[in-house]
């Protein structure tokens, strides 16, 4: 489904990716986990091209993103995407953030976009709050919003960049339920987070990243939780600090 | 103390002197205003469009038109514009100083609403710039239906105040003889001898309205303020 070969990318003189490959097939769950400034982000942004990088190949369900001749924003569609910050319009109401992108970029017709944007609403149990505006709904609701908004889109893969950070602790709970459901449904995740629990609930996969952009660790997520032994020194040390709480 | 005497103002004069030029300031305003702030918001759309043959002229024009006295560009445009070029315009022929005023002040107050615009859309995130991207939308969708409507939102409360300020300017029109509201003040006055009076008038009229206007910005303002 997604396929990654020795991605490279600099800002200026600073590489941020080193020689990253992976591959993620259809409704695998990969977690991507390392410190800040690891280049976690960029690797999942480099796979809807949101970040360009200078070397290296990526596959997105056969279509290659490193191509300059790829209909990028086409490409885009597919792939949905749920960020940090939420990003839901603040100029537009909750039915209105749903629909914009059904309607003006796959050309649905408005009540088919309704329909269908008002079905993840509900799946992401909003459905009360269908005519609010982004700024009267808690993090949490925003954030589930924005996942249904994603999802309206009918995308082949989902990827998450840390889309519990930014929330009250007391509203993790509801956005990793949401993304937990999406899981067991056989949904394709490519997921940015710090939250080991989820990882080890539903996570296929997990990928340990390190400072200046490589890929440390990419392997099941028994193998990377049952057996810390086979773990290079650096991620034991990361895990210590992090599960240690 | 002046031996100002008001009396002379009665409603004959407004109808005949004042409204006609109170109707042109306010066209003037509006037009411009509306003018400026869809050619402003081209300039600023080429000044970020990253790309050098674009950004290149608007920065010119903005940054020259910004440093030249308004009165100038009036006068200047009024003389270098052939009388051929009003032919050209229904009504033109009669009305050279209106028109020429109106091409003038939509042409500059641009290079100001640019500005505007330009501080709008670069006060929206580069994290919504990404959502609208990552749901498959193209630039021109984006900045379309995503940033436009935000940066103008953001921006209505200092669009506002820049149109007061073109109001107050429109008076400039003097330069080249167009009938607005000073004009209109000031020939009643010559006509009756009262020409202190008339400007006198002229202030309170230009006063109460541009304080009406920024006290409207204010509540705005804070209305806009709750809202976020």
């Amino acid at each position: 489904m997604i396929e990654m070969k020795e991605v490279s990318k600099w800002y200026g003189t600073v590489q941020v990716l080193n020689n990253c490959s992976t591959s993620i097939k259809k409704g695998e769950v990969v977690v991507v986990c390392g410190p800040s400034g690891s280049g976690k982000s960029t690797l999942i942004k480099v796979i809807n091209a949101l970040e360009p990088f200078q070397k290296g190949e990526i596959y997105v369900d056969g279509q290659a993103v490193h191509d300059p001749k790829t209909d990028l924003p086409k490409l885009r569609s597919r792939v949905g995407m749920v960020f940090q910050n939420f990003e839901l319009f603040p100029h537009l109401s909750v039915t209105e953030n749903l629909t914009l992108a059904q309607i003006k970029v796959l050309g649905r017709k408005p009540e088919e976009a309704m329909t269908h944007g008002l079905k993840y609403l509900d799946r992401v149990g909003l459905m009360a709050h269908k005519d609010k505006f982004p700024g009267q709904l808690s993090g949490g609701q925003q954030q589930r919003v924005a996942i249904a908004r994603a999802l309206s889109m009918d995308p082949i893969a989902m990827l998450f960049d840390e889309p519990t950070s930014a929330l009250d602790p007391e509203m993790v709970g509801e956005v990793l339920d949401c993304m937990m459901g999406l899981a067991n449904d056989g949904m394709t995740m490519m997921v940015v987070t710090h939250e080991m629990g989820f990882a080890k609930k539903v996570g296929s996969r997990v990928i340990f990243m390190d400072i200046g952009g490589r890929i440390l660790e990419d392997c099941s997520k028994d193998e990377f939780f049952l057996h810390p032994e086979n773990r290079q020194a650096r991620t034991k040390d990361f895990l210590n600090k992090i599960l240690a709480h | 103390m002046l031996g100002l005497d008001l009396s002379f103002f009665n409603w004959d004069i407004i109808s005949k002197f004042v409204i006609k030029g109170f109707w042109f300031s306010i066209q003037l305003t509006i037009i411009a205003t509306l003018g400026g702030i869809i050619l402003g918001t081209i300039l600023a759309l080429m000044r970020l469009s990253g790309k050098k043959w674009l950004a290149t002229p608007a920065t010119i024009y903005v940054n020259g038109m910004r440093s030249v006295p308004l009165v100038m560009v009036i006068l200047w445009f009024f003389l270098l514009v052939p009388a051929g070029f009003y032919a050209l315009i229904p009504g033109g022929s009669n009305n050279r100083a209106e028109i020429s005023a109106i091409i003038t002040f939509v042409a500059f107050e641009a290079a100001y609403f640019s500005e505007i615009m330009r501080a709008g859309i670069q006060s929206i995130s580069r994290g919504q710039v990404n959502a609208g991207r990552a749901l498959g939308m193209t630039y021109s969708q984006n900045m379309k239906l995503i940033v436009l409507p935000q940066a103008f939102r953001n921006m209505v409360p200092i669009l506002l105040t820049q149109t007061i300020i073109l109001f107050q300017d429109t008076s400039l029109v003097y330069a080249i003889g167009a009938y607005d509201l000073l004009k209109g003040f000031s020939t009643a006055g010559k006509i009756y001898g009262r020409t202190e009076e008339a400007y006198l008038l002229a202030a309170v009229v230009y006063f109460v309205m541009c304080f009406g206007l920024s006290y409207m910005v204010k509540r705005l303002q804070n209305k806009i303020a709750i809202i976020r």
